[in-house]
């Protein structure tokens, strides 16, 4: 494969995995399906009778509980949603005071657990409802790690079919033209059902109404982005077990800053890589180079170093002969006039 | 263990008896948790949905397998060709380590046999732990055929193996990218719960956190193993091996340094990002810095004088410390500081048997390994292919 074909090829890749990541993240400002409903929940009005949860038990079809609806003393434990109740009302001390709070989905208008979903169960239908599809569930319970509320459950006894379980906001019931469960059994009117705007009108007004008797806050108006559940509360609500410091940022914006960064390894990476790889390869291919020229420099050094030697050596071996023959000629010619020499004295004497 | 330095010797020997007894208890426990659920096995729970099996197997196994990619990029990308020998056990640890991070999960996922929903019919592309998933589907595909030639050359199939090796460079480049996108990913997975992890612990740099620390994790990886095969697997290692395994540790006890150094900066930054800095006079704050000194700044600063005064000893124990902190580093993150507001009775302890399934598949993968290293030229290259690189 040539290599400009194949970063393109990398460069399509990396175009499909970051498209829908980087759509699904951005950070679009929704306000929720304008005419979904909601439920707004008065703790001043409620009086912990628990005939909501039996009410929930009933029409959701759950199992038959140890402790009986009319079993008050239970309300002395915190308790929290479980598989097998999907809401739950606790009583808190407020100096002296019992306060009660009723705990079930919040439906998030962006839900936390719809972003964390990776097979995408959860859906916020135009209800209002945040509902849950088990025929898609992995169950890998990242929407109860995410979920800022802590309210979905899972089926953890369950071998083969295990599902995660939450309050539904009855939105079957809806459908039909019915109150949710809890709400019609609500003897105090501490529910009210309605369109979440209507809603929020509503708890305006008994704050407007009542200031002494009201906190001034309407608690899931904002947190989170905003919940289809809504409160109003006649002590601060973290004193009701319910969080202040959720902040006003919807889930989703959470991570699509994180999620943009995606597209930008995708397209960056294979960019840098390859070219580190082609720095590599350069840098080794000079080093290459730089050896053979090198090589060939200190072989012709070597060469050029050996002619000069052996034309040294030679010329020694020229002068050293030379030399020789010029010491044996001088010998002989020294032999002979030494020789001449005796010959002359020797006649002299005989003479 | 020793069975193969004495063939004749028994092979019930303690490591191979405590190893059987293991996977005995593993198998056990695994028919239960598949028939009687995940209850029956675990302390998981409606406020603690994510155990050791998320926090210990998925996260640091994944850390941990991060030998695979620094060193193939290290050798094949940025030519330090002087650490080729490295390659090959790396990717071996990497693709075991993946592959049973999947294993793993198995047991965590309420309907494991739906794994391939996310990648197939339903995908979720807002969460991260889709990337997560996508990536980790794709690297193990990536790590399967970078292993693979150590098989083809075992088989002698010559053609094959030619034709994988061809790959190299792709591979790697892929390896690279995917890596870096599901090692952070792994981090990001937390960022939408800022409201259950505790501050000193939670920060917008998470998924660059994890992507960072994963570099030190995956070096110090290569340099254990590299300790450990050296001193039990002596004679499986040919003069190549043997000859470059100095140069490796102290290579990559100097690039870990770097790295380890680097990435302590940048949690402090995430602390003055945060504004956090009073809560680390708090008992939180003590136990973030004993992570942050004792498991990041000291094995760096073990790693630099290993490296300067090339001490390979020190360099196997600041190996051991860097692998000790990434794991305490994850498990802060998904059990410790994770729900650290909720009343002590709600918090989350490992069940006995939830740790017993996580000692069965990691004594299961170093099994795995062991008879890899044993019949597989990875640690010696094969006679036949010498110099095939």
């Amino acid at each position: 494969m040539k290599r400009r074909k194949f970063i393109g090829l990398l460069a399509g890749a990396g175009a499909c995995l970051a498209a829908s990541p980087a759509a699904a993240g951005g950070a679009q400002h929704f306000e929720g399906y304008p005419d979904s409903f909601g439920v707004l929940f008065d703790s001043t009005k409620c009086i912990g009778c628990r005939k909501c949860e039996a009410a929930c038990n009933k029409v959701n079809e759950l199992p038959a509980q140890k402790i009986p609806f009319d079993d008050l003393a239970i309300l002395e434990t915190k308790r929290r949603t479980h598989h097998d109740t999907f809401t739950v009302v606790n009583k808190y001390d407020v100096d002296g005071h019992p306060v009660y709070r009723k705990i079930q989905c919040n439906h998030c208008l962006e839900p936390a657990c719809a972003s964390a979903c990776f097979v995408g169960a959860f859906v916020k239908d135009k209800t209002g409802a945040v509902h849950y599809d088990a025929k898609k569930c992995v169950g890998c319970r990242y929407c109860m790690i995410a979920c800022p509320f802590e309210i979905p459950t899972y089926e953890y006894h369950d071998p083969v079919t295990p599902r995660v379980r939450k309050c539904t906001l009855c939105q079957s019931r809806i459908e039909e033209g019915k109150l949710p469960g809890c709400v019609e059994a609500c003897p105090k009117g501490a529910l009210v059902f309605g369109r979440r705007v209507d809603l929020i009108k509503i708890a305006r007004e008994r704050i407007r109404k009542h200031p002494n008797l009201y906190v001034d806050h309407i608690y899931g108006e904002r947190e989170m982005g905003g919940t289809s559940w809504l409160y109003v509360s006649g002590v601060p609500f973290e004193r009701i077990g319910m969080r202040e410091d959720l902040g006003v940022t919807p889930a989703p914006e959470l991570t699509s800053g994180a999620l943009a960064v995606v597209p930008a390894v995708v397209g960056l990476w294979p960019v840098f890589l390859t070219g580190a790889y082609a720095l590599t390869k350069r840098r080794e291919k000079i080093a290459e180079e730089e050896r053979k020229h090198a090589v060939a420099e200190a072989v012709s050094n070597t060469e050029a170093e050996a002619a000069r030697k052996l034309k040294a050596a030679m010329d020694k071996a020229e002068r050293d002969k030379q030399a020789a023959v010029d010491r044996e000629v001088k010998k002989a010619l020294k032999e002979a006039e030494e020789a001449r020499k005796k010959a002359e004295s020797a006649e002299s004497g005989d003479q | 263990m020793s069975h193969h330095t004495t063939p004749t010797k028994s092979f019930w020997t303690p490591a191979n008896i405590i190893t059987a007894v293991i996977l005995l208890i593993g198998l056990v426990l695994t028919v239960k948790r598949f028939t009687m659920g995940i209850a029956s096995v675990s302390n998981l729970s409606d406020d603690n949905p994510w155990g050791i099996w998320i926090g210990f197997d998925l996260l640091c196994g994944v850390a941990l397998a991060a030998g695979g990619y620094t060193t193939s990029a290290a050798v094949y990308l940025f030519g330090m060709k002087q650490y080729h020998s490295a390659v090959r056990p790396a990717i071996t640890t990497a693709f075991l380590g993946y592959a049973f991070v999947v294993f793993a999960l198995m047991y965590d996922l309420g309907r494991y046999y739906r794994l391939p929903y996310p990648l197939t019919i339903y995908p979720g592309p807002t969460s991260f732990l889709f990337e997560v998933g996508l990536c980790v589907a794709l690297y193990l595909t990536v790590l399967a055929i970078e292993f693979s030639p150590a098989v083809w050359e075992a088989l002698r199939w010559k053609k094959i193996r030619h034709l994988v090796h061809g790959l190299t460079l792709i591979l790697t480049i892929f390896g690279v990218i995917l890596s870096t996108l599901h090692q952070s990913s792994l981090g990001a997975l937390y960022l939408i719960a800022p409201s259950k992890l505790h501050p000193l612990w939670y920060s917008p740099y998470l998924a660059m956190f994890f992507f960072v620390s994963s570099i030190p994790a995956g070096l110090s990886m290569v340099i254990f193993e590299g300790g450990l095969s050296h001193k039990y697997l002596h004679h499986k290692m040919d003069e190549t091996h043997l000859a470059e395994s100095s140069g490796v540790t102290l290579g990559f006890a100097k690039a870990a340094s770097v790295v380890l150094f680097a990435y302590f900066i940048l949690k402090w930054i995430g602390v003055a990002l945060g504004n956090n800095w009073s809560l680390l006079f708090t008992g939180w704050g003590a136990w973030f810095l004993f992570e942050l000194i004792g498991f990041v700044l000291v094995p760096c600063l073990m790693y630099a004088v290993a490296a300067r005064e090339k001490n390979e000893k020190l360099a196997f124990w600041a190996s051991i410390v860097t692998v000790l902190g990434i794991v305490l580093n994850r498990l802060n993150i998904s059990l410790v500081a994770f729900n650290w507001q909720l009343p002590l009775e709600s918090r989350y302890v490992p069940a006995w048997e939830e740790i017993m399934i996580t000692v069965f598949i990691v004594t299961l993968e170093i099994t795995v390994l062991r008879f890899c290293l044993h019949k597989l030229p990875i640690l010696h290259e094969h006679p036949e292919f010498k110099g095939a690189h």
